[in-house]
């Protein structure tokens, strides 16, 4: 059934009692085309652009616990293309437009807000890094803007302008960047996945990868054995335990990267803006809540909690930029693991284990790319050669020296 | 997270630097490029008992080797890193 006004007030007529579940929960069959490891947005976009676009017949995804539950659902929910290296700006560029376009695509209301993102610069230094970096957007055709303190004041009169450490003089603003309802896009993509007929199996773990002659023939799971001629990996955050079930080391540590949400109060904030002396980001939910977080605790986790030193840290960072924030009361906050590459770059690649495929090392970028992610996965599954938008992210990179670095700062797991 | 420091007793994790996987061996000058790559990309990255360096930069100075399991962030030991 098509979502529409009509079917809306169908449906409310009759109580609401008759809406069908969005996707079937289906049983592992014993032998698949592709099978696609975790349920969140990458995984299940990679589905269905393997349909869609790529015709692949009998593809499943894996997911350990229900789709989302791993860290589609824990992220801050900010899309934007506002990238500086030629490796990432036509990637996430292709991720954006295909945002503008999900929801016709996938009849399916993500909630899509280009409410903008307003990188504030509070040095000459860093306006003169934020003009380079707005120039090189425009230059791949992405929209951007440099913004002098005058103008940022216009649009955000309530921040801290002559905070005496770290004035405001202006900020790089993507109009088209803003936010999506991350459960939304999850459920999106599972629905539309599962009208072209792909499995999308719960409650199913991965227990290990399974070769003969040196080639994956399938995955051991909690529920039996799965069969597959190719197995995709998206499972961020737990990339190095699933390889090593296959054997690979990878340039990846996880760490745990804390969010957290305010009381609902009145519209307030209409844009997402972020800290550029310290690191602070925030927007404001539909609900009313500020939504916010800061840096990686910096440590390696699989814990999906965090400590109070970084707590203390993005609220610091909150006070500085906008005082007014000090009252709210904190409603929650949660911990999400992060795949740290080491160049702060996502994989997607081949890995070098015939018919075994990564999509990792997302860092916590990993949101903004969900559909470009998925197309490009879905491309390399399908036909093998890398999607023309993300021929950089390749396994080999960082052992040919040609890593995507974009904070320029060497081989270290706190780059994003 | 409070990490037992040998010389000062527990102290607040934000007094300390964390530097990461302490299993690593720089390899020789002349060793392969397989093998640097190696020492400065490849993680174990392991869920469970990690060996890792933390720097007490708001105390003694000390360079220590903690033992944290990286699912429950349980410090299972620590020593002063040789």
């Amino acid at each position: 059934m098509g979502y529409s006004a009509f079917s809306l007030l169908k449906n409310a007529l009759t109580g609401h009692r008759h809406w069908r579940p969005a996707w079937r929960d289906a049983a592992p069959q014993a032998q698949y085309d592709v099978v696609i490891v975790g349920g969140g947005g990458h995984g299940l976009a990679t589905a269905y652009y393997l349909a869609r676009v790529y015709g692949v017949r009998r593809v499943a995804v894996v997911e350990k616990g229900w789709i989302g539950s791993g860290y589609a659902g824990r992220n801050t929910t900010i899309i934007r293309s506002n990238y500086l290296l030629p490796g990432n700006i036509p990637f996430y560029e292709l991720s954006m437009q295909l945002w503008e376009g999900l929801e016709q695509e996938l009849n399916y209301n993500a909630m899509v807000s280009q409410r903008g993102v307003l990188n504030l610069y509070h040095s000459d230094a860093q306006r003169d890094a934020y003009a380079r970096r707005g120039n090189a957007m425009r230059l791949h055709g992405v929209d951007a803007e440099l913004l002098d303190r005058a103008a940022v004041k216009r649009m955000l009169p309530y921040l801290d302008f002559d905070n005496a450490r770290f004035p405001i003089q202006g900020g790089l603003l993507q109009r088209r960047g803003g936010t999506a309802r991350h459960d939304a896009v999850v459920w999106g993509y599972a629905r539309a996945a599962d009208r072209l007929g792909v499995d999308i199996i719960q409650n199913c773990e991965v227990t290990g990868i399974r070769s003969e002659q040196g080639r994956v023939v399938g995955i051991e799971t909690t529920r039996g054995f799965i069969g597959a001629a190719k197995v995709g990996l998206a499972v961020a955050g737990n990339s190095s335990r699933l390889a090593a079930m296959a054997g690979l080391r990878l340039p990846i540590e996880s760490h745990v990267l804390q969010a957290f949400v305010s009381e609902g109060v009145k519209p307030l904030i209409d844009t997402v803006v972020t800290f550029g002396a310290g690191h602070f980001y925030i927007s404001q939910s539909d609900k009313g809540g500020l939504v916010f977080g800061g840096d990686i605790d910096g440590y390696n986790s699989y814990a999906q909690r965090g400590n109070l030193p970084v707590i203390e840290d993005v609220c610091e960072g909150g006070m500085a930029l906008m005082p007014m924030i000090g009252r709210l009361r904190l409603l929650r906050h949660w911990g999400g693991i992060m795949d740290m590459s080491m160049d702060g770059s996502p994989i997607i690649d081949r890995a070098p284990v015939d018919g075994l495929y990564l999509n990792a090392g997302w860092c916590y970028g990993g949101f903004k790319a969900t559909p470009g992610s998925g197309l490009s996965f879905a491309h390399l599954l399908a036909t093998d050669t890398p999607h023309e938008t993300a021929t950089a992210f390749r396994l080999d990179r960082f052992g040919r020296g040609a890593v995507i670095d974009e904070k320029g700062q060497g081989a270290h797991p706190n780059l994003h | 997270m409070l990490i037992p420091c040998p010389h000062c007793g527990a102290r607040l994790s934000e007094e300390f630097v964390c530097h990461g996987d302490a299993t690593r061996q720089r390899p020789a000058y002349d060793a392969s490029d397989e093998a640097w790559t190696d020492y400065v990309y490849l993680r174990d990255n392991p869920a469970g008992a990690h060996r890792e360096h933390w720097y007490h930069a708001a105390g003694c100075h000390a360079w220590l080797v903690v033992t944290r399991d990286t699912r429950t962030h349980q410090i299972i030991g620590v020593e002063v890193a040789r």
